[in-house]
């Protein structure tokens, strides 16, 4: 009798197994395994090889030493990083506050056309790489670009540069074409977020006698702070791989002037797939694959634990 | 039962006439990155050489310019490549030919046909061996709007201060922008610039060859002199060339905008399709009136064997007849600005293509400097020649820094 009510007591105590949750989890777990982790794992072994006779040949960290101590693949590595570094501050000096500006406006109840302006807004995001550099390279062309015809009506005309052509001016203009395209983005995250703030709360800052401006600065904005990080985090990844398709549309393999705009990303096709004369090598290609995916680890990591942690999330 | 006889006898008849047409007839393909070439191929070139060897097929068979290469090899290694493989110059048919997919062809007869520069191209660096039969160079120049010149009151010029005082007079009368290029894209301020006039100030082939040996640096005269000619154009280039890529310079001068084009042959076919101007050609300047003038003849497509080809004999018939001077006409007349790179006397029909053939009997020939060894390295030079001869331009580095510069990449993985 003891017996019995113990394995009885037993019984309802353990549980039954969830399968379940294995089902559902499954399906996302084996593609990104499969396509995703798998790939990273891949390519980081990649990075300890080199060219031998029919296959790789393991030599270690020789790649990583080459890349980081030769002057030849270290000036390279280090422009790349730098300009990288420039696109990402001002991607959040002026896309991310003219977004959040944006939004705001927006997000006013009494705004007429909100909706047309959204989707205006949101459009350029839409079109193809391709074709917004297309576009632009036509705009700014010194010989065919309606912006010298332009700025000379306007009597500015002297002030026209061939800016995509020089030095001191291409990042900055690639970087504002890219700005052009995708604020979008930031736009629509920041919008979401703001019309999630309570009416409630609004009307009581209201009642409490703030204005519209002090309602955005001490209100609204500590309530989307979440999403502000979202954004910061969202655009220092997108810089590091998104930025490589619009250079090499409006600028080439070669990311050229004097590879004034080369990123990571061009870097990285070059030495992966070669470019003209050069020949492409896999290994070092995986290498600087590898430091990028390693740049983009210690961002999200520095984030994930000194930012968002942080962040104090209002229950609304 | 009737049917069942019938459909038996028309499979029977079917295997026969197959197996007679096998015997007959050998199936031998081109492997080519040249797919807008198809309709010539099929048109002009192979029924010649079909009515004249009547038991071989020959069948063109290219694949897309950017994915040849790539699709090539996957071929070559699962064994289903075609017989005869169109060959780029230098390393990359070199290292098809050390992977053994090329089969060494030296002792084929035409071979002595072709001069020693354009054999270079598909040749082991010792010279031994040689894997492609050079089929095609395209010649690098100037074309000029002769209206433009007409209107002008200008000759073409041959000297080096000739070149400037056109170039000046050009300026001067401001109606046409005097030389169309930009340095946007770069390769044609190393293509079009550099390696077009600065063989004249290195000697052509001493000069190139000097570099591969060793004897030779970039940092010596004649190298610094193509840097300086670079600086010295600056002037004669339109508005914002800083930013204006090739397309842009081509729609320039076919526009009439602009009264020059430093340029290669492979431009005629295109060029002469869009102005309405009448065009002529120009080799690049000499040094002065007591030196000669240099072109870069440069070999751009030879044609060899996959090693392992079921039909050596069939092949290597054809090859000879790449190699006559039958074949060197109808490529050259079938695609005006390939030139044949054999010594026959060829007769070509394009007028402007005759202007450019015209300059190998008046200049040295040479092929661009960087192509042969010096770009196997990190940095390959040709890429290098790009950056640097558009930074000159742009004003951004001085002649000799780029010089420097050179030398020193080559100095870092380049061992004479």
């Amino acid at each position: 009798m003891a017996n019995t009510g113990s394995v009885s007591s037993e019984q309802t105590h353990r549980r039954p197994v969830r399968w379940y949750i294995l089902v559902f989890l499954a399906p996302a777990t084996l593609i990104y395994t499969i396509f995703a982790i798998y790939p990273i794992i891949e390519s980081l072994r990649l990075s300890l090889y080199e060219a031998g006779d029919g296959g790789g040949v393991f030599v270690g960290l020789a790649n990583y030493a080459r890349l980081f101590g030769e002057p030849l693949w270290a000036d390279q590595f280090w422009n790349a990083f730098k300009n990288n570094i420039v696109l990402f501050l001002m991607h959040m000096l002026i896309q991310n506050p003219i977004a959040l500006a944006l939004a705001a406006l927006l997000s006013v109840p009494t705004l007429k056309g909100a909706a047309t302006y959204r989707t205006i807004f949101f459009l350029p995001t839409l079109l193809s790489v391709v074709v917004v550099g297309f576009i632009w390279q036509l705009i700014l062309s010194p010989l065919w670009g309606v912006s010298p015809a332009f700025m000379n009506w306007l009597g500015i005309g002297s002030f026209f540069k061939p800016w995509l052509g020089l030095e001191s001016s291409a990042l900055i203009t690639v970087t504002l074409i890219s700005i052009w395209q995708y604020v979008g983005i930031p736009l629509m995250l920041f919008y979401a977020a703001l019309l999630n703030v309570p009416e409630e709360t609004i009307e009581a800052a209201r009642i409490d006698g703030l204005n519209g401006w002090w309602i955005f600065w001490k209100v609204k904005l500590p309530l989307i702070l979440p999403t502000l990080g979202l954004v910061g985090i969202l655009t220092y990844i997108g810089n590091f791989t998104a930025s490589f398709d619009l250079i090499y549309t409006l600028q080439g393999g070669l990311a050229g002037p004097d590879y004034s705009t080369d990123v990571m990303g061009t870097f990285l096709f070059r030495t992966f797939f070669g470019f003209q004369a050069q020949l492409g090598d896999v290994y070092m290609g995986a290498t600087v694959a590898s430091a990028l995916f390693f740049i983009i680890l210690i961002g999200v990591g520095l984030y994930l634990f000194g930012v968002q942690r942080r962040l104090q999330r209002y229950d609304s | 039962m009737t049917t069942r006889v019938f459909k038996a006898g028309l499979l029977a008849t079917t295997l026969c006439v197959s197996g007679i047409a096998a015997a007959d007839k050998v199936v031998i393909s081109i492997e080519s990155w040249r797919a807008e070439d198809q309709a010539l191929w099929d048109e002009l070139i192979l029924p010649v050489f079909e009515a004249q060897n009547p038991n071989i097929d020959v069948q063109f068979k290219p694949t897309t310019a950017t994915e040849y290469n790539a699709a090539l090899n996957a071929r070559l290694a699962g064994g289903t490549a075609g017989d005869i493989i169109t060959c780029r110059p230098f390393d990359n048919a070199l290292a098809m030919y050390d992977a053994g997919n090329l089969a060494n062809i030296a002792e084929l007869e035409g071979l002595s046909n072709f001069s020693d520069v354009a054999k270079a191209a598909w040749s082991t660096d010792n010279g031994d061996a040689k894997f492609c039969v050079p089929m095609a160079s395209v010649i690098h120049g100037f074309m000029y709007n002769k209206d433009a010149f007409a209107e002008l009151n200008l000759e073409v010029p041959k000297t080096e201060a000739e070149f400037y005082a056109v170039l000046d007079a050009i300026k001067d009368d401001g109606t046409y922008i005097p030389m169309a290029m930009g340095t946007k894209d770069q390769w044609e301020a190393a293509t079009m610039g550099y390696t077009n006039v600065g063989p004249a100030y290195w000697g052509g082939e001493d000069g190139r060859l000097g570099l591969i040996s060793g004897d030779a640096k970039m940092t010596d005269d004649g190298f610094v002199e193509g840097f300086r000619q670079m600086a010295k154009w600056t002037p004669y280039l339109g508005n914002g060339f800083q930013a204006q890529g090739y397309t842009d310079s081509q729609n320039l001068f076919t526009l009439g905008r602009a009264a020059i084009y430093p340029t290669g042959s492979w431009e005629i076919t295109g060029f002469q399709q869009n102005a309405d101007f009448e065009l002529g050609a120009f080799a690049p300047p000499s040094k002065d009136a007591d030196s000669s003038c240099y072109i870069s003849d440069h070999t751009d497509i030879g044609i060899g064997m996959n090693a392992s080809t079921e039909n050596k004999d069939e092949v290597m018939t054809f090859l000879a007849w790449t190699t006559s001077a039958e074949f060197a006409e109808l490529l050259t007349n079938a695609a005006p600005g390939f030139f044949s790179l054999s010594s026959h006397d060829i007769n070509v029909e394009n007028a402007l293509a005759n202007e450019f053939v015209a300059m190998r009997g008046q200049c040295e020939a040479t092929i661009r400097v960087a192509h042969q060894i010096l770009s196997r390295g990190e940095l390959p030079l040709g890429n290098q020649l790009w950056t640097l001869a558009a930074n000159v331009i742009n004003g951004t580095q001085t002649p000799e820094d780029a010089a420097a510069e050179a030398q020193a990449n080559l100095d870092g993985w380049y061992k004479p």
